[in-house]
């Protein structure tokens, strides 16, 4: 047994580190999340050409640095700790998770693409009717010659705006909510008929609404085999699970860190308010959720490779024990600040708006408890 | 004892419930399903209705406008505007410097002011924080210093809610620097349209602008305008917190934002059957429900229990802290709700744009909301010092 990183582990970090202490400061992030487009395309550039990171992950045969999830988890967390906006959930975690899974031609194809930075992805899995169920969906895909023909719609796709791909979940057959029939395709974003409406999210990133119309796609751009590919949806989206879990760890314990100094600079009745029991206590139990959110994220992601059942109950645990953390640490990191925690001005109610998104991604604390205890406590 | 309504108080509901019916704006109710935010005109236009109709100040003694009624009527009232969904009249004016000015003011401070609150005419806000003194408010800076028959302030106010809208505010200012923190301090109503006073806004995670700061640079206000003794402000402000506090507990608000979840719980789907037959989310509803009814039956007995009629009490801290509580988990409810659609952000509708926003009605301002309202529990004395309050006042700790 050993929970040390190894040095590459620990050079990824330090490296990521520094590289986001000089060019992610909240005022730069206020700036570009603020801006027309919603980011710098110089920041993604960079991971990719200048510090290699968006190859941490992949395979060295595709010109990674032969990682996996440890080093996924990492990235993550370290953008969580800026509240970093990249797209690398989406495009690195989840595109590149489905390529690696489903291997071959389509693989060695693309994951030199997205290494190389060239490449965004954005997840369109989510439906308006559908809450967390990755099955419940009304996007169809009809084989029609060669390809394919899309219709439907996805709702609040993150990432779409910047994307120059959409991985897209869809009926090839099937009811609605049925385990099988389900597809998942790896389309260009720009096709004819795919119509989005693009808005800022609560969070700071962006995201559409698109809108899929008798979109033609060819064979190829299928990942997987017709109509079996919710095992690799749910496989890819526990992928993504931790990952968000490890930028959860990032984000509160920035929380965390942000209310201790605030405590002991913000003087009330002649005292730091640092001095006060209550308030040390609440910060204690705040870093506890800090600790435990870490360690959850490190047992989700050391099981990613277990049977379905067994993964599914670890990932599900790690999310709902992260989720209720996030809700407790962003809670009360705002609540010692009092009302200059609830201005847009100190960084810290924005690490509270991503805490707070994050508790519902891919599913609430409550989803996740109902799947864990579905799994195993099933009689 | 008991906990019916008498056939009087039954009759007296029907004509409340009635004249709602027939007179609420049409065009409030509109803007409210849209879930557009609410202007200063709209606050005033219901104002007027019910100050028409002689009811803007329930809880005023008669003498000064006041309405004669029973606490249960009270009750009843402030039941059937939350039912209805009427907007929550601001309450800087009506439930804040008005009963300070009846109880403490000079007979021409209550000629002058109080007749003017009651008609909306004068919106009002509150000085009190400031950057260094927010729970510890009697640390507070801000001097008004004697000059003839005038004082000159200066100082800076924060989380003043909206004071871009105020023409009066009530400050706390510092009058002696030697005293005592809490015996050196003034209550002074201040024209917001003074020279030297600038209003800047703050603004909030939800991206409202509610709250401002307040800067006050040689202001010059007659002597006239100061409440109660000099020196003795505290007690003003003591009283007004208290007053404040009673408020807080928002009961029949939420109720109503029980019935608002609820609502949207049926609407969402969650597999094959509505989100509200979801066992985790049922529970989580019926537990609010439960510590709402505790809540409410808690401000009855306050209302019409042994103490009744001799104002709040330190109890009111009790309401303030399971008032706040409530009505924030109601707006992480609404949140888990909504769903994928609490996530993107909907800036308002600007002039001439009519782009619908994303997702269903209910979910755009289910994330902003939630945010904003973290601030229940901070503001008008945090829930910590709430519970310092009842350590202090009601265990004698």
């Amino acid at each position: 047994m050993d929970f040390t990183y190894t040095e590459t582990q620990d050079m990824i970090r330090d490296t990521l580190s520094r590289f986001l202490a000089d060019t992610y400061d909240f005022e730069t992030r206020q700036k570009f999340i603020n801006s027309d487009s919603g980011r710098d395309p110089a920041i993604w550039t960079a991971l990719a050409q200048e510090l290699g990171m968006l190859g941490a992950a992949f395979a060295e045969e595709h010109g990674g640095l032969g990682g996996g999830a440890l080093e996924n988890a990492i990235v993550m967390e370290e953008l969580g700790k800026v509240i970093g906006i990249e797209p690398y959930l989406p495009t690195i975690v989840i595109a590149g998770g489905a390529l690696k899974a489903v291997g071959g031609a389509q693989a060695d194809a693309f994951i030199p693409e997205i290494i190389s930075g060239n490449v965004i992805v954005a997840f369109a899995y989510a439906e308006p009717q559908g809450r967390y169920d990755l099955a419940n969906l009304r996007t169809t895909a009809k084989k029609d010659g060669a390809g394919y023909v899309l219709n439907g719609h996805k709702g609040v796709v993150y990432a779409a705006p910047w994307a120059t791909h959409l991985l897209v979940t869809a009926r090839t057959g099937g009811g609605q909510r049925d385990k099988d029939g389900v597809s998942l395709f790896l389309i260009d974003a720009n096709l004819p008929g795919i119509v989005r409406r693009d808005y800022p999210t609560v969070d700071g990133s962006r995201a559409s609404e698109i809108y899929f119309e008798n979109v033609a796609i060819p064979a190829d751009a299928l990942l997987g085999g017709e109509g079996a590919g919710l095992p690799l949806v749910e496989q890819i989206v526990d992928e993504a699970i931790v990952a968000t879990c490890a930028e959860a760890t990032g984000v509160m314990q920035k929380l965390h860190e942000g209310t201790l100094e605030y405590t002991q600079q913000r003087k009330q009745f002649g005292v730091p308010i640092a001095k006060f029991q209550v308030l040390q206590h609440r910060m204690v139990d705040m870093f506890m959720e800090v600790e435990q959110a870490r360690s959850m994220t490190i047992m989700g992601t050391l099981k990613l490779g277990l049977p379905a059942n067994e993964r599914m109950a670890a990932v599900s645990a790690a999310k709902n024990k992260v989720a209720r953390g996030a809700n407790f640490v962003g809670q009360n990191a705002i609540q010692t600040h009092g009302g200059i925690g609830i201005t847009q001005e100190l960084a810290i109610g924005h690490y509270f708006k991503r805490a707070t998104m994050i508790e519902g991604q891919f599913g609430s604390a409550d989803y996740h408890l109902d799947r864990y205890e579905r799994i195993t406590l099933a009689d | 004892m008991d906990m019916e309504f008498s056939p009087e108080d039954l009759a007296f509901q029907k004509e409340v419930r009635d004249f709602i019916a027939e007179n609420y704006p049409p065009e409030l109710r509109d803007k409210q399903d849209e879930g557009e935010e609410m202007s200063k005109e709209d606050f005033l236009a219901w104002h007027k209705v019910l100050y028409k109709k002689g009811w803007v100040a329930p809880a005023w003694p008669v003498e000064y406008g006041g309405t004669g009624w029973t606490p249960t009527q009270r009750f009843i009232f402030s039941e059937e505007t939350a039912r209805a969904d009427c907007v929550r009249l601001m309450p800087f004016g009506l439930a804040m410097v008005g009963p300070v000015i009846y109880t403490f003011g000079t007979p021409e401070q209550k000629a002058y002011f109080l007749p003017r609150i009651l008609s909306g005419e004068d919106w009002w806000c509150q000085g009190y924080s400031e950057p260094g003194s927010g729970s510890d408010l009697a640390s507070l800076r801000t001097t008004a210093v004697p000059d003839g028959d005038d004082y000159i302030v200066n100082g800076q106010k924060t989380w003043t809610t909206m004071a871009q809208h105020a023409d009066w505010g009530f400050f706390l200012v510092r009058t002696d620097k030697d005293a005592k923190q809490q015996e050196g301090i003034s209550f002074l109503l201040i024209d917001m349209k003074s020279p030297g006073i600038t209003v800047r806004p703050i603004i909030t995670l939800g991206g409202e602008h509610e709250v401002n700061e307040v800067w006050l640079e040689d202001v010059r206000v007659p002597q006239s305008q100061r409440v109660y003794e000099e020196n003795k402000g505290w007690t003003c402000a003591k009283f007004l917190l208290a007053h404040e506090r009673t408020g807080i507990a928002g009961v029949a608000a939420s109720k109503r934002g029980v019935e608002r979840v609820k609502q949207i719980a049926r609407t969402e789907v969650d597999g094959d059957t509505p989100l509200l037959a979801n066992p985790f989310f049922k529970r989580k509803i019926a537990e609010l429900e439960i510590d709402l009814t505790a809540l409410e039956f808690t401000e009855l007995r306050s209302l019409a229990g042994p103490n009744a009629g001799k104002g709040p009490g330190p109890e009111s801290s009790l309401l303030k802290i399971k008032g706040s509580e409530i009505q924030q988990r109601l707006t992480e409810l609404t949140l888990e709700a909504v769903g994928h659609y609490g996530a993107p952000y909907f800036r308002g509708f600007g002039e001439g744009d009519n782009e619908h926003p994303i997702g269903p009605d209910y979910a755009h301002r289910a994330a902003p909301t939630y945010f904003n309202m973290r601030k229940t529990t901070i503001y008008g004395g945090s829930n910590e010092i709430q519970r310092n309050i009842i350590a202090k006042m009601v265990l004698g700790l």
